[in-house]
């Protein structure tokens, strides 16, 4: 999984790419056209680097009659949280467990 | 676009025909997604649904569009619960393509209701029932408690 995670870093390194994974948050379902409008962007710059957050899984793309419409795809950034986050909460968890424990002590002495 | 939507992407390692078969053939389906059955005559245009173990209808629809090995789109309707049914019917596509190895399965599962339940309702079951059809096809076993019909329902 460590290639998936970097191509899904590399991928939100990019603010042209952030602007469009936002743009799918606030409008899930778009076409290559509606992603193009009001972008200061060529439609070959929007194309390339809708290919990088696709290969990355970001986002998703499903038919609808002639049309390809692009979805934000949240499960890797999910991923990413669940790696690190989880582990962060333990260890915070566990910390306070800890704490707890010393204080009983005390109160105990 | 739609109101409510849920997408779903899965990497899974065997073929896009096998994929499809698991998909729609009741001796897979009933082994990994909680026990249904799926009885169509898949075609489009065809009345399409999906039966638990105990013979009700959990849900209902129509074939929609249907390319073997490729994509499928349901119109879907919840029946047993009915502030689901109320909601009316949804629209489902499965997408399936060749990735090197693997296949790239993406659902998306749509519906015109603001805040749809329905939609909230299968966000959490599809899940359960792709994670499990990737290991049935992968590992040959599905996840423990997919086999059987879902308690309450």
């Amino acid at each position: 999984m460590g290639g998936d995670q970097d191509k899904v870093f590399k991928a939100l390194a990019a603010p042209e790419r952030r602007v469009l994974l936002d743009r799918l948050r606030a409008n899930n379902g778009q076409t290559l056209g509606q992603l193009c409008q009001d972008m200061e962007m060529t439609r070959q710059a929007v194309t390339r680097h809708l290919k990088l957050l696709e290969e990355a899984n970001l986002v998703a793309t499903i038919r609808r009659g002639r049309e390809k419409l692009h979805y934000l795809n949240p499960m890797p950034i999910h991923e990413i949280a669940e790696r690190w986050i989880s582990k962060y909460e333990r260890g915070r968890l566990r910390v306070l467990a800890e704490l707890k424990a010393k204080l009983e002590e005390k109160t105990d002495g | 676009m739609a109101e409510s939507q849920f997408l779903y992407v899965a990497f899974i390692r065997t073929t896009p025909e096998k994929l499809w078969q698991a998909l729609i053939d009741p001796e897979f389906t009933r082994r990994y997604w909680f026990a249904t059955a799926q009885e169509s005559e898949w075609r489009a245009g065809s009345a399409w649904c999906i039966r638990f173990a105990d013979g009700r209808v959990a849900d209902s629809g129509e074939v929609v569009e249907i390319e073997p090995a490729r994509r499928l789109v349901l119109k879907w309707r919840h029946e047993i619960q009915p502030e689901l049914t109320a909601e009316g019917y949804s629209r489902m596509t499965f997408e399936l393509a060749q990735q090197g190895e693997m296949v790239k399965l993406t659902v998306l599962h749509e519906m015109d209701v603001k805040d749809s339940k329905f939609i909230g309702a299968v966000s959490g079951g599809w899940p359960i029932i792709l994670s499990s059809l990737k290991s049935l096809l992968e590992t040959g076993e599905p996840l423990a408690g997919t086999g059987q019909s879902p308690k309450g329902m």
